[in-house]
């Protein structure tokens, strides 16, 4: 039994890492998930052979347990495939919160279980418990803050002046509970303190970050999730446990750092430094917004050799996807160069803007990134911005006192013509103002994307019949 | 678990290390287009916590360690499950838009 259960530990450690191999190329990854979903499924209904190897202990509570350990399958399972079946791409990132989140508790409830029932185990275990417990209940309060943020849930960032200390005290708590359990377990009281003050302390550090920033902590709560998942595999001594979850902690932690490098940030000023305080001198944005019709844009685009697109989440929150590819072709057609600009935090988590536009059907090559396009914006007719905001916005290069400053951008004010499709003139997402919009070579078209796209493609077609 | 091929000690160390450097070298050479299938991925991948919890349901003893367990398995599940749909999800995008690589005219 022991040997059938090492043998399916083996190949669902294999799996899941050739999965994760191939998920990293475009042409296999499809087949990469499926092999990690066969392992997942392997392992999951082997655990079930430990019911042959409880103690005698637990004998006694072994139907019970096998009941509730169905019921829980079947209830956790169903519940989140559902819920994945029907979340729009656009609504992903949160979901991958969600989901990350639940996976963060259920490792934070193996140590809480651990160091109830076998509190007597060397100190190092133990060691290792506690910070595999704090990890997954940190990662747990930050995934649900992360996914309340991005559902729209909690609008504003909250940031009290107290919060530094409060975080500091909370924190601190944590840290003399853990210390205290050697000693002290078992203590249920000290336990519930332990755990409470680690979910405190996971929200109140998410909690004052902008919503900007949310792609890099979710990123960082994956990770952190990974890590506590291998700590508890450590604990339980389960190989699988082990490889799997370093391996994410470690995938996940240069995942993380990769997204703050493409926002020029560190991860220490991400998490605590408040985002928003630091642009007090911001420099006033002066100069006039000017308006234009869609009809008018469509005739300079029209006419226009080379033409870039900037897609931002905009474009993706008014499903304009399709829409816009559309006019891209038109415009191919009346022989136009087209390409899709991409940077690489748009969107809501980094690569966001690829997904979506391949589910509208753009081709790969016509989608460009960050440092191949910049150099092209000067030689560039017109650059059509839908829905964009922060990461064309020139104050990043220029403003020292913005709170976006060095991060890189898409030069997209170099372009000979800039239009902004945007639905009002309110802020970013970051709420910050952007000088792009009031420079001589751009005029805004407001409306809703999806709209004014059909207007354009409208427009052309016009143009084209009168020729 | 314990028995013959427990891992403890320095060996444990090892593989933690091993483990690490197989995750970064992975991710490393990843193109920006599939980092957020692939942080989807790792989400779903991090979802064998739940036969941890299994395991350790199995093994309770007392009603606070069930209640305890049922919800580890709860949301193991919901993390593997999840995970799995929404990556999935994700990378059929990718596998629809295959076709329309064929060569167009550059015009």
């Amino acid at each position: 039994m022991e040997l059938l259960l090492q043998s399916c530990d083996l190949v669902t450690a294999f799996l899941l890492i050739y999965g994760l191999r191939r998920m990293s190329s475009p042409a296999t990854a499809s087949s990469g998930i499926v092999l990690a979903g066969i392992g997942m499924l392997v392992v999951t209904l082997a655990s079930f052979l430990y019911a042959f190897g409880v103690s005698g202990e637990a004998r006694p509570h072994l139907p019970v347990n096998l009941l509730l350990a169905g019921i829980a399958l079947l209830l956790g399972t169903a519940w989140a495939w559902r819920g994945g079946e029907r979340v729009p791409l656009t609504a992903m990132p949160q979901m991958v919160a969600l989901y990350n989140g639940m996976g963060g508790a259920a490792a934070g409830a193996i140590a809480a279980l651990e160091l109830l029932a076998h509190p007597d185990v060397s100190n190092v275990r133990l060691g290792i418990a506690i910070v595999g417990g704090f990890i997954g209940s940190f990662s747990f309060s930050g995934s649900l803050i992360a996914w309340a943020k991005l559902e729209g849930k909690l609008p504003k960032p909250w940031r009290p002046r107290f919060l530094q200390i409060g975080n500091g005290l909370v924190l601190l708590t944590a840290v003399a509970a853990a210390t205290a359990m050697p000693a002290l377990l078992p203590n249920a009281n000290l336990l519930a303190l332990f755990f409470v003050s680690s979910l405190a302390f996971g929200a109140l550090i998410t909690l004052p970050i902008g919503g900007a920033d949310m792609p890099v902590v979710i990123s960082l709560c994956n990770a952190c999730t990974g890590m506590a998942v291998g700590f508890e595999g450590f604990v339980l001594n389960h190989p699988a446990l082990m490889i799997a979850g370093t391996v994410v902690g470690a995938a996940g932690s240069l995942l993380t750092l990769l997204m703050a490098r493409a926002m020029n940030r560190s991860l220490g000023n991400i998490l605590f430094s408040n985002f928003g305080e630091t642009g007090r001198e911001e420099t006033q944005v002066t100069g006039q917004l000017k308006p234009i019709s869609a009809e008018d844009a469509a005739t300079t685009m029209c006419y226009a050799r080379k033409v870039i697109f900037v897609p931002g989440y905009g474009l993706a929150a008014a499903h304009a996807q399709q829409k816009l590819y559309e006019l891209a072709k038109r415009l191919q057609e009346e022989g136009a160069e087209v390409k899709f600009a991409i940077h690489p935090v748009a969107g809501r988590m980094p690569g966001h803007m690829d997904v979506l536009l391949a589910e509208a059907g753009v081709p790969y090559e016509m989608i460009v990134g960050l440092d191949e396009i910049n150099g092209e914006f000067p030689t560039t007719d017109v650059a059509l911005v839908v829905g964009a905001n922060d990461i064309v916005n020139p104050a990043a290069r220029t403003d020292k006192g913005s709170p976006i400053y060095g991060m890189p951008i898409l030069d997209v004010d170099k372009a000979q013509q800039v239009y902004v499709i945007k639905r009002g003139q309110g802020k970013g997402y970051a709420g910050i103002e952007n000088a792009l919009f009031t420079a001589d070579n751009c005029r805004m078209v407001y409306g809703d994307a999806q709209e004014v796209l059909g207007q354009m493609l409208q427009s052309i077609k016009e143009l084209v019949s009168q020729r | 678990m314990d028995g013959e091929t427990a891992i403890t000690g320095f060996l444990a160390v090892y593989l933690f290390l091993l483990a690490a450097f197989t995750g970064y070298e992975v991710i490393a050479r990843v193109p920006a287009i599939l980092h957020t299938p692939l942080m989807s991925g790792s989400n779903f991948i991090h979802g064998i916590v739940v036969v941890g919890a299994l395991y350790a349901l199995l093994h309770a003893t007392t009603v606070p360690e069930q209640a305890i367990g049922f919800l580890g398995v709860l949301f193991g599940a919901a993390n593997a499950a999840g995970g799995y749909v929404v990556t999935v999800r994700m990378l059929r995008m990718f596998h629809s838009a295959k076709p329309t690589k064929s060569p167009r005219n550059p015009s």
